[in-house]
């Protein structure tokens, strides 16, 4: 039932894919189609996909669960890290020393971050959704603390500047990453005695109890796991546009579940494959690349956004098999 | 904390007083919000005695107002076991659609039927909630982000971005309406607007309703388990709309107020002040999980909020740094109130 379903939720999201792409080269023409346009969608797509991907973790872990702080302990990492990074290492004497030293102060803020997660959900029993709305407003308390909230420049390191922005053979450093990252996710997830866990958790906590599972520590690991791909959206954020702001990304939380509930992964838990959230990111990427080409605005995005976020959810409701011709049912069904 | 949460059988006796503190504290949550309000008065007044005024007194019942009816919706919507971020969305739809209209078309309009048509488009858009988390069968949250989203960018993309402060005459002179008027010592004159009753009634409606009706009853049960409520013969769908179209009414009036009492609609106002409120409620007791929740406790969380986001600066902390002592009151309300539960459970 599980390889049925997945099949069709991935042919679905290629169409989309696709469609979007066409309706693209019809509304737009050439331009769109220009290699350094998808080059430049391919920078915009890691930091949604690693925040849609804890979205995703968190979900599959079940019993109501939701990261809502992704966004928000990005951009703390990134402010952290731009803040104590230039003591340490002279970012134009060593740049590698430096880009490594930023790179490992976010990724142990985000540890400290996901720690903290992850104890309140799998060890206080605090509900994900508290829990995350509560760090969410404390990681961005903090980072506007420290900042006073104003933007930080990171300066023009060409280092920085070339792992965000500069293609390696035609493809964005992070782009490679975020698929590198995609590849690592997935085999974790399909490989490990952790991830075999985390569904079996997500689909039925009671009897992942008895079957002595260790709840809490896989809870504490699936929040810790979504806060680390956090972190790393924030040194990915850092390096794209050279400065960091703790209120970068403000409809990043409505954009990470939107792209998690379109690819398929059921917020009751227990489902949710990582190559349908690349595909839903990217699918969601072009649409709003094309949306800047036609010079629709922003609020209209955002509106785009929500609607798109329910219809995805009724999407989830209805069977369209049934209303298909019987001929063509039988096959739906056998697949499902 | 950690040594009373499994006691023993055969030791109860030392420890059975401050149990009885935890089952006693579990039944009446509002005592969480009420012992921060007093320590923080008394710790905010002992570094600065300027601290203990009546205008400062005013000044947080009137900042309450807004927050304060939002706080009652989402209460509400909580006890019946949902969850609602859209209300600042429909408040900023509802007063500057409202205003817009009110201007151009009906400048004549009083303050009565404005109040009125706030509530009853705040209910039918919040109703749109409530049907949707029924047709969906989604979790509420991810249903009302998407709802927030749209009724703003429906706002700002199809109604209007421009803010304005020609606000018809009637809202105008309602916040202007005084309820008390004191002299202080160095001769101000400190107020406290009529609007202020208006969270009041509110919360008298609310707590009667909850208390008092079935509607009441059934919102707690729905909450609390609506496998359940629904054998015994509770709608629990009409229930969800019910409760979903609630908040939207309060929310609708709220906006309404916001503008009376800014004398200025600005379609950008109120979006991002859905966390402190929800803030609010939980530090008033009601959990996330549905089926609690009182009035008195919300109100009280409400204060608290306000008190801390106004007077922090009275003491030196530098205003950017109230949004993290929010996330950390959050967090240790979660903290305590999920402490609570354990211990009364086992």
């Amino acid at each position: 039932m599980r390889s049925g379903k997945t099949d069709g939720q991935l042919v679905f999201l290629i169409g989309i894919n696709a469609l979007v792409v066409i309706a693209a080269m019809i509304l737009v023409g050439d331009r769109f189609m220009a290699l350094y346009n998808f080059q430049s969608m391919g920078t915009q797509v890691p930091e949604l996909g690693l925040l849609a991907f804890g979205v995703m973790l968190a979900m599959i872990s079940g019993n109501g669960g939701i990261d809502l702080s992704g966004i928000a302990l990005a951009n703390l990492s990134g402010v952290a890290a731009i803040l104590l990074a230039p003591s340490l290492v002279s970012p134009d004497a060593a740049p590698l020393g430096y880009f490594l030293t930023f790179s490992a102060i976010a990724l142990s803020v985000g540890m400290l971050g996901g720690a903290l997660n992850g104890a309140l959900i799998g060890y206080a029993g605090m509900t994900p959704i508290i829990a995350t709305l509560g760090t969410q407003l404390l990681f961005t308390g903090v980072a506007v603390g420290l900042t006073g909230g104003s933007a930080q420049q990171l300066g023009y390191v060409p280092l920085i500047d070339d792992f965000g922005n500069m293609p390696i053979w035609g493809v964005p450093r992070t782009f490679a990453l975020f698929i590198l990252i995609a590849l690592a996710l997935a085999a974790l997830l399909k490989f490990t005695r952790f991830g075999i866990h985390l569904f079996l958790m997500g689909s039925n906590p009671t009897a992942a109890r008895f079957a002595g599972i260790r709840v809490k520590s896989i809870l504490f690991r699936t929040y810790l796991l979504a806060s680390l791909l956090a972190s790393v959206a924030g040194i990915i954020i850092a390096a794209r546009t050279s400065s960091v702001k703790w209120d970068y990304g403000s409809s990043y939380v409505l954009v990470a579940i939107l792209i998690t509930v379109m690819a398929g992964v059921r917020p009751e838990g227990g489902y949710g494959r990582v190559i349908c959230v690349v595909l839903s990111a990217t699918a969601l990427q072009i649409l709003s690349s094309l949306f800047n080409f036609m010079q629709i605005s922003n609020f209209f995005r955002d509106c785009a956004w929500g609607l798109l976020l329910l219809l995805f959810l009724a999407n989830a409701r209805v069977h369209w098999g049934t209303y298909l011709p019987p001929v063509l049912r039988r096959t739906d069904r056998a697949r499902s | 904390m950690t040594s009373v949460q499994n006691p023993p059988s055969d030791a109860v006796a030392p420890r059975g007083g401050l149990r009885n503190l935890w089952v006693w504290s579990a039944r009446h949550p509002a005592i969480f919000p009420f012992a921060l309000i007093v320590l923080t008065c008394v710790v905010i007044g002992t570094i600065n005695p300027d601290f203990w005024q009546l205008a400062n007194l005013f000044d947080i019942l009137r900042a309450s107002v807004v927050r304060g009816l939002f706080a009652l919706g989402v209460l509400v919507v909580l006890a019946s076991g949902g969850l609602d971020v859209s209300f600042t969305a429909i408040a900023a739809f509802v007063m500057y659609t409202l205003t817009l209209f009110v201007v151009n078309a009906a400048p004549w309009l009083g303050m009565a039927p404005i109040l009125v048509i706030a509530a009853v488009a705040g209910a039918l858009l919040g109703s749109v909630n409530g049907l949707l988390v029924n047709v969906l069968r989604a979790p509420a949250l991810i249903v009302t982000i998407g709802t927030q989203y749209a009724f703003r960018g429906f706002l700002l993309t199809f109604i209007g971005t421009a803010l304005f402060m020609n606000i018809p005459a009637s809202m105008d002179a309602f916040g202007r309406l005084t309820l008390v008027k004191v002299i202080s010592d160095q001769g101000l004159a400190v107020e406290l607007p009529a609007y202020f009753l208006v969270l009041v009634a509110a919360a008298l409606v609310t707590w009667w309703m909850l208390n008092r009706t079935l509607i009441g009853r059934a919102i707690y049960a729905v909450g609390g388990k609506p496998d359940v409520a629904a054998r015994l013969g509770y709608r629990v769908e009409r229930v969800r709309v019910f409760v979903f179209a609630y908040a939207g009414l309060l929310a609708g009036l709220a906006g309404v107020l916001h503008v009376t009492a800014n004398r200025l609609a600005n379609p950008f106002d109120l979006a991002g002040t859905e966390l402190a409120v929800i803030a609010a409620v939980v530090l008033g007791g009601a959990r996330i999980t549905g089926g609690s929740g009182t009035v008195l406790g919300t109100m009280l969380g409400v204060i608290l909020i306000t008190l801390v986001s106004s007077v922090l600066i009275l003491v030196g902390i530098p205003s950017s740094w109230q949004t993290a002592i929010l996330g950390g009151f959050i967090l240790i309300a979660g903290l305590f109130f999920a402490q609570l539960d354990r211990i009364v459970e086992s």
